[in-house]
């Protein structure tokens, strides 16, 4: 990484114990940052492993004294948890497919078509960016009722699917691909969609891939519109359905927490497996909004 | 990368050689005319969705806004009589007021809990990716999920945070129960889940910084807080600037910890107002009223957010 400098100078003028104690102050300090950090997701994981009896205690307690893994299958026979992260990922990955898909097509016809309209069209879209989602939450529950999509899948993904942010990021990430990569496929003959989807897309993929884990991330951890349109198990999606676990007869803060835990381990997962992506998603929308 | 072209691919689609009529007038002729044609069939779905699920209910709002709606009943247009209620609706302010304190306390300590640990992680030396990845794992979490283990964590009697409290000799208060404290104990949780994404912007801010200034701030004999306060910040307020932004934004929006964590309580101490916009709309069946709440909110972030553009010029160091 671009830290490399910063290492060297240290060593080099860091043989003195000066140096070295202020080296090894920086590595103690990031441990004690991270681990205070990380306390709160060790407890879940360990407050999941407790017995019921341990974990209902009026004086919680911290290490469990008897490990039950069995609450991670208990969870899934007291409620339909594997239902509800079935359902979490079809409202997750239909958004994130239908946003990616549509929002590549439009970008591409703003950064590369000189279309009749299209600075105003752009425009348009740029002025909604800055509305915040809860002036679309009344009507578009309205709409969906009345449609009679309540509790539909078309109810819960399509409201959500087509967003001007997705066209805004790629269509500045197709900006700065240069023109000559498709002129030369125009030249040999290529229409639009073949530079489109043999040239623009394989070249754009880090870009694609960041809105995706973005937007999967995003609608994984989307509590208020699944609360609002699915009132059933049909659609209901995790981020919902782990209230059930709360205040039945007080809380169950061993099977509570073994379910946020499950909830939230897919996208760990994810964000381990697409870090690259994910912080190159931070920095990028940094840059969007300059 | 490679572009495979299939042959079949290569043969001109608008070319007809029975007529083998003259081919540069008419392709050209035929292009010009097609662009706005295929622009608009890359632009269909995307447009389509926007106007329907965005551009259309945009607009809608304002017009339900003015409505009184139980969606049972047929509407009945009332005029501003929903935003004359507003004015004088206790509850609607007192989730103003919330929303306010919750912005404005958790913002500034976000901000300086991402640029203290982006300058730790700065300094250079091994492990650094390891220990960024964990520092991001909180910003990675379902909010949800984390805010269970949060109020398992806030437990009074003998809770995580209480206990740790005590062997300093702190007796904790009720946290989430308690009308004071229910508030700081939703800012401490959001501080922890959000200061990732301010990290992340603050270190690639950081890195981008030319090493040469520094140099130059040594050589005149700059201490290393008069090189943090006249090289570091300066040469980062733009990266702030975007982070304090869009934080005020999401921050106004607060909504799932709040619900989660403390269902707007004790009382209304912690009602937000998407919580109140929430309340209106879906456990009241007030459409129109839910409606100009959001209107007013956006009115709020509108103002918020202009206010600190007026303010960039002055606070903002841009370098070319």
């Amino acid at each position: 990484m671009t830290t490399e400098p910063a290492t060297r100078t240290r060593r080099s003028s860091g043989t003195t114990m000066a140096g070295n104690l202020r080296a090894k102050l920086i590595v103690f300090a990031c441990f004690v940052v991270t681990g205070v950090t990380l306390l709160p997701i060790v407890m879940m994981a360990l407050v999941a492993f407790q017995s019921d009896g341990e974990s209902m205690a009026a004086n919680p307690s911290f290490w469990p004294t008897s490990w039950h893994p069995e609450n991670f299958t208990r969870i899934f026979e007291l409620v339909p948890v594997g239902k509800y992260l079935g359902n979490t990922i079809i409202f997750a990955a239909g958004t994130t497919v239908l946003e990616t898909i549509t929002a590549a097509l439009a970008a591409y016809a703003f950064a590369r078509l000189e279309f009749r309209g299209r600075s105003l069209l752009f425009a348009i879209y740029l002025g909604t960016l800055m509305i915040p989602a809860q002036v679309t939450l009344v009507p578009l529950f309205i709409m969906v009722s009345k449609l009679q999509w309540l509790d539909t899948w078309q109810g819960m993904i399509l409201p959500h699917a087509f967003t001007a942010l997705g066209v805004f990021l790629l269509r500045q990430f197709f900006m700065g691909i240069p023109r000559e990569y498709e002129d030369a496929a125009r030249i040999d003959g290529a229409n639009r969609w073949i530079t489109f989807s043999r040239v623009i897309i394989p070249l754009a993929v880090p870009a694609i891939a960041t809105l995706a884990v973005f937007k999967f991330i995003g609608q994984w951890n989307n509590l208020l519109w699944p609360l609002i349109i699915s009132n059933s198990e049909a659609t209901r999606t995790i981020a919902v359905g782990l209230q059930v676990f709360q205040d039945v007869n007080g809380t169950q803060w061993n099977l509570l927490l073994a379910a946020a835990a499950i909830t939230t381990l897919p996208l760990v997962v994810i964000f381990f497996l697409t870090q690259r992506w994910f912080v190159r998603g931070i920095t990028m929308s940094g840059l969007g909004g300059r | 990368m490679s572009t495979k072209i299939t042959p079949a691919e290569l043969v001109p689609r608008a070319n007809d050689p029975a007529t083998m009529t003259p081919r540069p007038p008419t392709k050209k002729k035929y292009r010009k005319e097609n662009v706005n044609l295929t622009a608009w069939l890359f632009l269909l779905p995307s447009f389509l969705g926007f106007l329907v699920f965005t551009a259309f209910p945009v607009v809608a709002a304002a017009g339900i806004s003015l409505l009184e709606w139980d969606l049972f009943s047929s509407p009945t247009f009332v005029g501003l009589a929903n935003f004359q209620k507003l004015l004088t609706d206790e509850g609607f302010w007192a989730s103003f007021v919330n929303t306010a304190y919750f912005t404005f306390a958790s913002v500034p300590l976000t901000i300086i809990t991402s640029l203290i640990l982006a300058l730790l992680l700065n300094q250079g030396f091994k492990y650094i990716a390891v220990f960024r990845s964990l520092l991001l794992l909180p910003y990675a979490t379902i909010t949800v999920s984390v805010a269970f283990v949060w109020i398992w964590m806030y437990i009074p009697q003998d809770g995580l945070i209480n206990t740790v409290l005590s062997w300093v000799g702190i007796s904790g208060p009720d946290w989430l129960v308690s009308e004071t404290w229910a508030m700081p104990a939703l800012i401490i949780m959001s501080v922890w889940k959000g200061f990732g994404f301010g990290m992340i912007i603050f270190l690639a801010g950081l890195q981008a910084i030319p090493q040469q200034l520094y140099e130059a701030a040594m050589v005149d004999g700059a201490s290393s807080w008069a090189r943090f306060r006249n090289v570091t910040l300066p040469m980062l307020s733009p990266s702030m600037f975007f982070v304090v932004v869009t934080s005020v934004i999401g921050s106004f929006q607060v909504f799932d910890q709040a619900l989660i964590m403390t269902n707007g309580g004790p009382g209304t101490q912690t009602t937000t107002l998407v919580m109140s916009i929430y309340r209106a709309g879906f456990e009241n069946y007030n459409e129109g009223y839910a409606a100009a709440q959001s209107l007013v909110l956006f009115l709020f972030i509108l103002v918020i957010t202009a206010a600190q553009f007026l303010n960039q010029r002055r606070l903002v160091h841009y370098d070319n």
